[in-house]
């Protein structure tokens, strides 16, 4: 069987003379008889006994998921639909739906039955790669790239600390180091090799610094969270790499981690206790607020620009933490911070999440624009010249989207860059001096 | 079909290589899969999956570790696995060559597919030398290898963008080139379910080889001779140009 798209035919009788009297109007609009009740169970069962997948068969198909669904926003998502397809016959496991979900929770946070598509996505995203079913192949290149080099940028690992020479500070590390510190600080993928998430890491760096904080990093030991990975399906290769890391956070002494991205805060706090990492983590955001009362006398140059912030899915949804971005955001002088219509717990997905970092090709074939577009534009129309963010994996997402979407005007910053512009002046930030 | 696939566990050059004494530090270097061994295994499975048979993986143990790569070579489509326990990061071509032929004769192969070169192999001798000890043809730098009825078609490249296409009867070896299809990726999760159950044939090295070279002395290259950066105005840097390209004789 296949998907019946039948639309439903307006029936509207020209006159209608009940006992006499005449009721003719559109009030007599009907519907024509279509099909709604044709259905099997057997894709439904079949993606159910999946293990963590079980919740797929609770829909009873409500549809309060699709439109917080920020799939079906440029396109024809949600987990109601998906529900609906495998009743008409469709198998997820080899259908391109089974790639389109950004395990973004929206759904999830609306849903009375708690069908849970970040539990969902992965274990049959798995099952399809274990059955050697079609697999987008950017998917399957950063699979590859971080296997092979412990990044899905396909960066050698000797390179992960070369960025630290672009800091204008010293970075310890904490092999080097050879003592206890009070932070580890996990820079990871993107801020160690990509050029934008660079600028972020020497942010980082820098205001660091600047807070006398008593932190190292883990330089060439250090290798990619794979939470991304395992969302996407590959739940072998984020094991693989959690031992590795596991093991390697637990070599060193240190009292607290602060990661630069939500994906890793996801993995370390949330997932890694599986496997026996019981340590605190928190978000650079979280960890900086509590420095807020230092932090404002070194904030010594407005920045004065109309913001505003993009809460990312793994840091607000996921984990939570609304207030301390925008609290930092406030604090800089001269920024105002202006909301888009969604925001917080309705915020709306980058398209990054859940492996979609590295499907853009493969979603723009299902969807109508991408989401990073789509919230490029919504970020736009608030006026704001600057879109802030606070996860690595945006800030060339959203960059991309303002160009393509014709805002080149609006520029994208991590908080980070935009903490230390205020700390060091637009001027030098901007035209950092070559080191 | 019978199909051997040699893998070669080498050290990466992805980091500088360090050196002790007269040899590569082995000990501080991570050991990678031969990138031309992943195209012949590529080649293999693809072969097996068009005529049905079975794909052995083998190679040399030298460090310890290659049950890592037996269960990779397993999960992208080999049927068996066996490692020759060396323990002998040092082993050269010669030698691995004759191990490898003791153990893949009794096999009786129709087809021993080797990368054509390693990293540590530049020149591609282990193909040959291996093809030597089993008295069997050798071909290498080929692509595309389609069998039929005890022959083997494909393509074999030569310098200057020539190339052939060659018919050879089975049994042979081959040293691939390239796969028609990018090598596949076998998800990590089917790897460790993999490793799991995977029995792996363990043989001794078996026979003696020698290839006569004695290191004198192993040293990284030295850096000499730097670029030099031509500063200035637009009008400037042509002046400089002009004068070093007429000093060197070359305008
Ligand atoms: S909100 Fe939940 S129950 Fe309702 S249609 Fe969506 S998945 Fe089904
Ligand atoms: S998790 Fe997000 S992208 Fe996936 S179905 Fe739910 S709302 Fe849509």
């Amino acid at each position: 069987m296949t998907i019946q798209e039948q639309k439903a035919v307006v029936v509207e009788k020209q006159r209608v003379v009940v006992d006499g009297v005449d009721i003719s109007g559109h009030w007599n609009r009907m519907f024509e008889q279509r099909t709604i009740f044709e259905y099997t169970p057997e894709q439904i069962e079949a993606i159910a006994s999946i293990a963590g997948a079980e919740s797929f068969a609770y829909c009873y198909q409500c549809a309060k998921c699709v439109p917080v669904c920020p799939v079906d926003v440029v396109g024809n998502y949600g987990p109601r639909k998906l529900y609906r397809y495998a009743q008409t016959g469709v198998n997820l496991m080899e259908s391109p739906e089974l790639w389109l979900c950004t395990t973004c929770a929206n759904c999830l946070r609306v849903c009375p039955k708690e069908v849970n598509m970040v539990e969902i996505m992965p274990a049959v995203r798995e099952q399809a790669i274990l059955q050697g079913k079609f697999v987008p192949p950017e998917l399957q290149q950063a699979f590859e790239n971080t296997a092979k080099t412990g990044n899905p940028l396909g960066q050698p690992q000797r390179k992960r600390d070369a960025w630290i020479a672009k800091a204008d500070v010293p970075v310890p590390i904490i092999k080097d180091l050879g003592r206890p510190v009070e932070v580890l600080w996990y820079v990871g993928s993107y801020p160690s090799y990509h050029p934008r998430g660079v600028d972020a890491a020497c942010a980082a760096a820098r205001i660091f610094t600047a807070l006398g904080i008593d932190f190292a990093i883990l330089g060439k030991e250090e290798k990619d969270d794979a939470d991304s990975q395992r969302l996407a399906g590959e739940k072998g290769l984020f094991e693989m790499l959690a031992e590795y890391n596991i093991a390697t956070f637990n070599k060193y002494e240190w009292k607290e981690m602060v990661v630069t991205g939500p994906h890793e805060l996801n993995a370390f706090k949330n997932i890694y206790p599986r496997y026996g990492f019981n340590r605190p983590v928190v978000h650079y955001t979280t960890f900086l607020v509590r420095y807020l009362d230092q932090l404002k006398p070194l904030l010594k140059h407005p920045v004065r620009k109309r913001v505003t912030y993009h809460d990312p899915c793994y840091l607000g949804r996921h984990n939570g933490e609304y207030e301390a971005p925008r609290l930092l955001l406030q604090a800089i002088p001269g920024l105002e911070l202006v909301e888009m219509g969604r925001n917080r717990q309705n915020g709306y997905c980058c398209g990054g999440g859940g492996g979609g970092m590295w499907m853009d090709s493969f979603t723009a074939k299902h969807t109508r624009m991408r989401l990073s577009e789509k919230r490029a534009m919504e970020a736009a129309s608030t006026g704001a010249e600057v879109l802030a963010v606070a996860c690595p994996f945006e800030v060339s997402r959203f960059e991309d989207a303002m160009k393509s979407t014709g805002n080149e005007h609006v520029g994208v910053l991590d908080i980070l860059e935009l903490l230390d512009r205020s700390m060091r002046g637009e001027e030098a930030a901007e035209h950092p001096q070559p080191s | 079909m019978n199909i051997v696939v040699v893998l070669k566990h080498i050290p990466s050059v992805a980091d500088e290589l360090p050196v002790r004494g007269n040899q590569v530090d082995f000990d501080s270097v991570d050991f990678v899969l031969n990138e031309w061994d992943e195209q012949s295994l590529e080649q293999a499975a693809l072969i097996k999956e068009a005529l049905g048979g079975t794909v052995t993986a083998i190679g040399v143990d030298v460090i310890g570790e290659l049950d890592n790569l037996l269960h990779l070579a397993l999960a992208k489509g080999a049927d068996r696995a066996v490692k020759i326990a060396a323990d002998d990061a040092g082993a050269d071509s010669h030698r691995q060559a004759k191990w490898l032929s003791e153990a893949i004769r009794p096999m009786a192969p129709d087809l021993v597919l080797v990368g054509v070169q390693a990293s540590n192999d530049i020149d591609g001798q282990l193909g040959p030398l291996l093809a030597a000890y089993l008295d069997l043809p050798y071909i290498g730098v080929v692509s595309s290898i389609e069998v039929q009825d005890g022959t083997a078609l494909m393509n074999k490249e030569f310098a200057g963008g020539f190339g052939a296409r060659y018919s050879v009867r089975l049994p042979f070896v081959a040293g691939v080139q390239v796969a028609p299809k990018p090598p596949r990726y076998a998800p990590v999760s089917k790897i460790r379910q993999i490793a799991q159950t995977a029995k792996i044939e363990v043989l001794e090295p078996s026979g003696e080889a020698d290839s006569g070279l004695v290191f004198r002395k192993v040293a990284p290259p030295v850096v000499s001779g730097h670029a030099e950066m031509i500063e200035g105005s637009p009008k400037e840097i042509a002046a400089r140009l002009v004068a070093l390209l007429k000093e060197r004789g070359l305008a």
